[in-house]
């Protein structure tokens, strides 16, 4: 049952990641990408971070992805309803991108990964609180500057000018 | 599920479509949500290795710092393409030349 449930997820996250790169509108992207955004989090509880799936739920959904829509919006004049988009240099890049594909499957498979089998965690949530607050104390710091400088330089770069 | 290598090639897919969306896509919003797709796939990768490597913690927190900077990236970037909207009325990157008008 959980092994059909990865692949569920798994084809669910492909899927809708591709529809964010060929799809004909770019709302149908932004709402694509909400699928991908939720099978990341799904291969999160697969991957015992069930802390990060939540955080990947709030931040992610919704956070970025209404900021995307925000952005879509208002970069887009309201008659046209339509808003399609179109790609360019699509031969090319598929060459690269499926060569790149390539080596890193080719990769991927010649690599003898060495994998180490621990026992699942009940869950991460204290480990990661006290790891934040000891180990990695001066990133955790750093990390509210940096949110609060780009909170400021957002609002003053997108504020009409006078 | 418990093979390390599944999730690196959902990782690599994911990576290869969002280098394809930076690539071709001509709006800038899309091309932000090729970088999303990257970042995500990267992600992946530090939680995978972590659950795989003997159940290490550092991955996932170092996961949690690429959410919070993909958070202020967004946001930085999304201000940045209503000013582009602003002067030019397109916001697809390959119009976008000129630093002054």
């Amino acid at each position: 049952m959980a092994e059909i449930t990865f692949w569920f997820i798994a084809i669910l996250t492909i899927v809708s990641a591709v529809m964010v790169v060929y799809g004909q509108k770019l709302l149908n992207s932004a709402i694509a990408l909400l699928f991908t955004l939720f099978g990341v989090a799904g291969l999160y509880v697969f991957l015992w971070a069930d802390f990060l799936a939540g955080v990947q739920v709030v931040v992610y959904i919704g956070g970025i992805l209404i900021l995307i829509i925000f952005g879509i919006m208002l970069t887009n004049r309201i008659t046209t309803v339509h808003i399609s988009h179109s790609s360019i240099q699509r031969g090319y890049g598929g060459i690269v991108v499926v060569g790149l594909m390539g080596f890193l499957g080719w990769m991927i498979v010649r690599t003898p990964w060495i994998q180490e089998h621990s026992a699942e965690p009940d869950q991460t949530v204290a480990t990661i609180g006290k790891l934040i607050l000891t180990d990695y104390l001066m990133p955790f710091e750093v990390a509210s500057i940096l949110l609060l400088g780009a909170l400021i330089g957002a609002a003053t770069l997108s504020r009409a000018e006078e | 599920m418990d093979q390390l290598q599944n999730y690196l090639f959902i990782a690599a897919i994911l990576f290869s479509l969002g280098l394809m969306a930076v690539i071709t896509r001509r709006n800038g919003v899309a091309v932000l949500m090729g970088i999303e797709l990257i970042l995500n796939a990267a992600n992946i990768n530090l939680v995978a290795f972590a659950r795989f490597g003997g159940m290490n913690y550092s991955g996932q927190i170092f996961a949690l710092f690429v959410i919070v900077l993909a958070a202020a990236e967004a946001a930085v970037a999304l201000a940045i393409v209503i000013n582009i909207f602003n002067n030019y009325s397109s916001i697809n990157v390959d119009e976008v030349s000129q630093l002054k008008q």
